[in-house]
């Protein structure tokens, strides 16, 4: 197993004195390549606060983080913003895509970003978006295009340029059930063949079923960890 | 990477972006005719004194540069001509009149100058001859005249002018016709000093013996390098006189700074509504985007490339304003009748067109410095 991000005591601090908030408390984990790990916990336990500094958007007031052994603590911010869009693919739960840009062109814009815009990586980026089943809707806006629709194009502008860890933010947010398992469904799937660390961030525990791990957070620290398939799908059996 | 983005968008919104280079066109235009208004008002105040062909301007003392109000006898004139410097020296006249035509050819108010064949003030004739002799019935055209009155050597032309209760009309013949030299916002004619006693309103005959009296004296010197020492000994050697060059005699004329300053303060101002309407229209552009562009720097877009891609659309839609509202002014003023005092100059018109190019990225520094600072942490609904 190799492992492609691991957090060594990261904590987030938000205002100092009495005010002061601990949104993230001492954590530590790993997620291996290949591996897709829910991130879930009731409101205000931390969880987009911790992804925030998973990806690089948001520093940690102690502690580290390392992706591919490297530490982000350490780049310069000008170095992390590279180092974001090279090694980092991302959802998020609103405002996803350009919206002057069609799907194919959301998606080649990772590759754009990264000087990887080839003939061979647009017809990959076609590929990617076909088997989101999205193939008759290349050239579509995303003002023409549903929100499931829309977040198959995100999944696949945050796996296009192979980087070691997707982050996804509540991508099922706006989406209705049927919608929210199959768009989960083959991001998981993936995630998997492609060999990516995944994390989603989700409120909806009936998508836990998909994934490898659940991280449960509670005030700031890690409450509990599901690996056990049982366990899982237990939990993802409470959501129903 | 931000010119990828910055066209994508322009083409994306093509409508709105072509509206603003629309209103940048209008702006455009409005400074370009402003100018151009400003140098053709300005001419018709300035012409014949910028061109005069002598660099200094005599006036009765006390008359404060006033044209009108100077009287200057030939006895002055002569005292001028014996101060060391001067070459020459010519008496000038001005007065208003009207010409006539029996063919229903409208009337044309003309600006009637009084010179002496031969000397400073009598314009050369770029067509035709100069004035013969002082008493010869004939007039040298300034350009604006001919055109408006469709007028050519050889034609005669008809001043009508109201001489105590009488209206009298004296036929004159076109020698010459020289380039524009309008005075006091009119086109002119030229006419020998005796001749122009005789013709201009409230004249006549003039008594045998009487002094010709001018209203300005017009100087050439024998260096015009030496203008400085000319004019202090004309105010020293010659009594109850003041002097002016060339430029502060047309300055000096009645409203014209005042009109050329009311102009120049349109001019400004329209630069500023510019800048304001530039700067508002990607401010709002700006704000409207701000979540898109949060995510555009999380998924790892540099603020250098957002920054970029703002100029590059500014400057973009700018310059393609600027350019349509150019060339719609050009055209536009082909279609001018020469009576309206538009004069495109390319100075002018060039100085307008690179205070326009810059007015745009002027205005749209706020909304670059605003697309800056926003954060990519917004992308996850977070903001510090
Ligand atoms: N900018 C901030 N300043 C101060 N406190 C903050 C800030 N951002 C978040 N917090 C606090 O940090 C804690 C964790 O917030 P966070 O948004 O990470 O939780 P969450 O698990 O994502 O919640 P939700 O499920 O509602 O999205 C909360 O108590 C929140 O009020
Ligand atoms: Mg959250």
């Amino acid at each position: 197993m190799t492992v492609a991000l691991r957090t060594e005591n990261i904590s987030k601090h938000y205002g100092s004195g009495p005010d002061a908030v601990t949104a993230v408390d001492n954590v530590t984990f790993e997620v291996a390549e290949g591996e897709f790990v829910a991130l879930v916990g009731p409101s205000g336990s931390g969880k987009t606060s911790l992804l925030a500094m998973l990806a690089g958007l948001l520093t940690p007031s102690d502690g580290k983080i390392l992706i591919e052994g490297q530490d982000m603590g350490r780049m310069s911010d000008r170095r992390r913003t590279q180092f974001r869009r090279k090694a980092i693919g991302f959802t998020f739960q609103s405002n996803n895509l350009v919206p002057y840009l069609t799907a194919q062109d959301n998606v080649e814009l990772m590759l754009r970003l990264n000087g990887k815009h080839t003939k061979s990586t647009r017809a990959r980026a076609a590929e990617l978006l076909e088997r989101l089943g999205l193939g008759s809707r290349l050239d579509h806006f995303p003002s023409e295009l549903s929100g499931g629709q829309q977040q198959r194009v995100a999944i696949a502008r945050a796996l296009i340029h192979e980087p070691a860890v997707v982050l996804a933010d509540e991508p099922t947010a706006s989406l209705d059930t049927t919608l929210a398992h199959q768009v989960v469904e083959t991001f998981a799937h993936l995630i998997h063949e492609q060999r990516r660390a995944g994390i989603m961030v989700t409120h909806d525990l009936r998508m836990t079923r998909y994934v490898d791990r659940v991280i449960q957070m509670k005030d700031g620290k890690l409450n509990r960890i599901l690996t056990e398939r049982h366990e899982i799908d237990a939990l993802s059996q409470q959501g129903m | 990477m931000a010119f990828y983005l910055a066209f994508k968008e322009i083409w994306h919104s093509r409508g709105r972006y072509l509206l603003i280079a629309g209103i940048v066109a209008l702006i455009t235009t409005l400074v370009l005719f402003i100018a151009a208004l400003a140098e053709g008002l300005g001419n018709g105040n300035r012409e014949y004194l910028q061109k005069l062909n002598g660099e200094l301007i005599v006036y009765q003392q006390g008359v404060d540069l006033s044209i009108s109000a100077s009287r200057l006898g030939r006895s002055t004139l002569a005292a001028v001509r014996r101060v060391e410097g001067v070459a020459q020296a010519g008496q000038v006249n001005f007065s208003s009149s009207t010409l006539v035509f029996s063919d229903g050819r409208e009337a044309l108010d003309v600006s009637l100058v009084g010179v002496e064949p031969g000397l400073p003030g009598e314009p050369p004739a770029f067509q035709g001859n100069n004035l013969s002799r002082g008493r010869a019935n004939e007039a040298i055209l300034d350009r604006n005249t001919a055109l408006r009155a469709n007028l050519q050597v050889g034609d005669t032309i008809v001043v009508k002018s109201t001489q105590g209760t009488e209206e009298k009309q004296y036929p004159l013949a076109v020698t010459g016709i020289t380039d524009g030299r309008q005075y006091f916002l009119q086109p002119s004619i030229f006419v020998p000093m005796q001749t122009w006693e005789k013709v201009r309103p409230g004249g006549g005959e003039i008594p045998a013996g009487s002094e010709l009296v001018s209203n300005i004296i017009a100087v050439r010197l024998a260096d015009p390098a030496q203008l400085p020492a000319v004019q202090a000994r004309l105010l020293a050697e010659v009594s109850d006189i003041e002097t002016a060059d060339r430029t502060t005699a047309y300055e000096a004329t009645p409203g014209y700074s005042a009109q050329q300053s009311t102009l120049n303060t349109q001019r400004y101002f329209t630069l500023l509504i510019g800048i304001l309407v530039i700067g508002g229209f990607f401010q709002i552009q700006t704000l409207q985007k701000i979540a898109q562009i949060g995510m555009l720097k999380a998924i790892g877009t540099t603020n250098g490339i957002v920054a970029l891609a703002a100029i590059v659309q500014i400057v973009a839609v700018n310059t393609l304003g600027v350019l349509i509202g150019a060339a719609g002014s050009l055209l536009l003023s082909l279609t001018f009748p020469v009576q309206v005092p538009i004069v495109f100059t390319p100075n002018a018109v060039i100085a307008s067109v690179l205070a326009l190019l810059i007015i745009g990225p002027l205005g749209g520094l706020v909304s670059v410095w605003a697309l800056s600072r926003v954060e990519p942490l917004r992308a996850l609904g977070l903001a510090q």
